[in-house]
């Protein structure tokens, strides 16, 4: 459990508003990263801030982990090719736009494919762990993700195709899992578990230490021969690479660092959803990576006509029992009344619920910039729905 | 295991493990939480577990968080069982782990000096699902014989997310094709039967939206794929019906009548401005059309050819109390 992190009192005032169209619109902002917990809305997010900082002149590439597929189609993107490509129908002169979704298994064997000679990358892609580790095993999707923005962003300078960068982060367990993600490996790349893995195949045996027995001893006796000796040769292989890993990593992490980008934490107005963001903000601040601020997705619309939901309740249940008692009298349509009545009382319910778990989050986080985006009533599945959500996002 | 109020069986009466997964934000940790409490209204004693390190069962029942150890959470009355909890925790699995197929009592230890434990609860990323799923394995199959361990009729996980819960419960297949021999290789054998026998039910939870809905089709063709069994889809967060068909496609076509409306609340002894008539008009047509959204989606689930579940949108959200109202949901549908 980490502490919380914050002041100690509260001011009555709401959070400060979050200017997103300021943001994208600045070409000093080179990387938006959109994280936050799973059902949030990220992926829907960075697509409406890519099209709408292309459609306002900017160059810009969307990298998205696993969109809808409506929305894949429409952009362009639904054959995972791992290339960005032009989505059709963006209405620019100045700007465009390029989308992409991440390929995990594709980015790594890149990266072993430009680091390794060609004999050491076809044994290392051919290693029966390699491809469980590359494909199917969680968590490679990460560090696969801040890979490929290291990728893009070098492509960018390079070659001047993009000045903007947008994100969309996968929906870890952990939602931190992305960002630890080149610190650990650079981690373990140093740790004495790597030497003793290849232990054997560079050393003389004079350099076990007797600790250094009882732990092979133990592996051999978990993992068995067969399966330590596959390790032990796969992580010998990979031994070339480990360096540019090393270096990569923690260029990616410099680069999430840096003044221009900018970190947008996503979240819907629910509990678990506001704690995880809660949780974001608090790191990304011990991290000391720039946060530009909050977007809490989804937020039912207040009601117009100052209604209360104990009034509308009070009247629907009126209006049922006195239905009742003159029943015939009436050519009834108190029904429906006591319909959108009770459908008004329910919304006031919850949109005072999701006040007040906003107002906990801005007390405890006072100086996070928010934008709230109002829930739609259909799915957003083509440009037309992503240009909507934009002129939500930025009508501040 | 006693069911003696027991009307007519569920789907999943063998069953001693249930699987509940879902997408982020359906709600999946409620939904196991409720079923728990279900299955001990049923008067089995229940084991829940979540495997995410987030503490959610301690906050949805309200108690201190929970260490690697299984607590007592809920007593149910005369006749029904209790709920006891279990948080796994990696690193302390993976040394119990050691500790109870190894004896690697002090070497556990060695490993954890090398930075070995720390490389396979957070480097080698297989590694955790192994251990989570070996975890289960374990509890579901203590028996009466087992030293100083308590025993469930039944086991609820709260599991990874659907779009990687084929994976998650397929991890000892993979394995078993990595280590073709030796000790991981039964284990990973004997959870694999475990986890594809009728003995446990692989229950999806999903909102009635396009991209839940999708996933939970997507994750079905992925479970039967790899021989897991289904159980059932619970779609949770559902609108309740305010209107009825008529009423709403005539909200659809903005032809519901205003002043019928106005002299309504009047009648009622409201003050009525205009905008409080218009204000629920509008919210009339948003309900309908998410309604009709909802309805797509419903015959979509229904074309799944999976017993379905539903529970209700609670406008104040979950605390204990309604945890509660919505195991009854659950039981009162049969799931239990």
């Amino acid at each position: 459990m980490t502490a919380r992190v914050g002041p100690l009192v509260a001011g009555v005032d709401e959070s400060p508003a979050l200017d997103v169209e300021g943001l994208i619109t600045d070409p000093g902002t080179k990387i938006i990263v959109c994280c936050g917990s799973g059902g949030v809305g990220k992926t829907t997010t960075s697509a409406a801030l890519a099209l709408r900082a292309a459609e306002h002149g900017r160059h810009v590439v969307v990298l998205t982990i696993d969109p809808a597929r409506r929305l894949a189609q429409s952009m362009g993107i639904e054959k995972l090719d791992n290339v960005p490509r032009p989505v059709p129908g963006v209405r620019t002169t100045e700007g465009s736009l390029d989308a992409m979704m991440l390929d995990m298994k594709r980015t790594f064997d890149d990266v072993v494919e430009s680091q390794a000679s060609p004999e050491k990358a076809a044994q290392i892609l051919a290693n029966p762990f390699y491809i469980a580790l590359s494909s199917s095993f969680a968590g490679t999707q990460e560090y696969m993700a801040m890979e490929k923005l290291g990728q893009l962003q070098a492509d960018a300078t390079a070659t001047g195709r993009w000045d903007l960068i947008v994100v969309d982060t996968p929906p870890s367990r952990s939602a931190l899992d992305f960002l630890d993600a080149p610190e650990r490996l650079s981690g373990f790349l140093d740790g004495r578990f790597i030497r003793l893995l290849l232990a054997p195949a560079r050393g003389p045996a004079r350099l076990m230490t007797a600790g250094l027995s009882v732990v092979t001893n133990a592996l051999t006796k978990v993992l068995g021969a067969q399966m330590l000796r596959d390790v032990q040769s796969f992580v010998a292989a990979l031994d070339t690479l480990f360096g540019g890993f090393r270096q990569r990593a923690q260029r990616t992490y410099q680069l999430l660092q840096a003044d221009g980008t900018a970190f947008l934490v996503v979240a819907a107005p629910e509990h678990d959803a506001l704690r995880e963001a809660a949780y974001f903000v608090e790191r990304l601040n011990d991290e000391r990576m720039p946060l530009a601020g909050l977007v809490v997705n989804r937020a039912s619309r207040v009601p117009r006509g100052r209604l209360s939901a104990e009034r509308a309740l009070a009247a629907a249940e009126w209006l049922e029992e006195a239905e009742q008692l003159e029943t015939g009298h009436r050519e009834g349509n108190a029904g429906m009344t006591a319909g959108l009545l009770r459908l008004h009382a329910e919304r006031a319910r919850i949109v005072t619920r999701e006040t007040r778990l906003r107002r906990r989050f801005s007390a405890a986080h006072p100086d996070v910039p928010t934008a709230v985006v109002p829930a739609l009533s259909t799915d957003v599945h083509d440009l037309d729905g992503l240009r909507l959500v934009g002129d939500l996002l930025t009508r501040g | 295991m006693s069911s003696p109020s027991r009307a007519s069986g569920s789907p999943w009466d063998r069953a001693r493990l249930h699987v509940v997964t879902g997408k982020g934000g359906t709600g999946k940790s409620t939904v196991a939480a409720a079923l728990a409490l279900a299955l001990a209204s049923r008067g089995k004693d229940v084991l829940l577990c979540e495997v995410e390190a987030r503490q959610g069962i301690a906050q949805l029942f309200d108690v201190a968080p929970l260490p690697y150890e299984e607590r007592r959470i809920v007593a149910g009355p005369e006749g029904s069982g209790d709920v006891h909890a279990l948080a796994i925790d990696i690193e302390s699995a993976l040394l119990e782990y050691l500790q109870m197929y190894y004896r690697l009592g002090r070497a556990g230890k060695a490993l954890d000096r090398f930075g070995v434990i720390d490389f396979a609860t957070t480097i080698a990323p297989g590694v955790r699902d192994v251990l989570l799923t070996g975890k289960i394995y374990e509890v579901v199959h203590r028996n009466k014989r087992s030293k100083n361990a308590r025993t469930y009729d039944a086991v609820v996980l709260d599991a990874p997310p659907t779009g990687r819960i084929a994976q998650f419960l397929n991890v000892n297949g993979e394995l078993a094709g990595l280590a073709k021999v030796g000790p991981i290789r039964n284990q990973a054998d004997n959870v694999m039967t475990l986890l594809q026998s009728g003995l446990t039910a692989v229950h999806l939870v999903t909102v009635l939206e396009d991209m839940p809905v999708q996933e939970t089709a997507d994750g079905i063709v992925e479970l039967r794929a790899a021989r897991l069994p289904v159980g059932g889809v619970i779609v949770n967060l559902a609108r309740r019906p305010e209107l009825d068909d008529e009423e709403r496609d005539l909200a659809m076509a903005g032809a519901l009548d205003g002043e019928v409306l106005r002299s309504d609340l009047e009648r009622a002894g409201l003050k009525v401005p205009q905008t409080l008539v218009d204000g629920l008009l509008d919210e009339a047509v948003e309900h309908s059309e998410r309604r009709a959204l909802e309805d797509e989606q419903r015959g979509r689930i229904e074309g799944l050819d999976v017993p379905t579940f539903e529970l209700p949108r609670l406008a104040d959200g979950i605390d204990l109390g309604s945890l509660y109202e919505l195991a009854a949901g659950l039981r009162d549908q049969g799931i239990v």
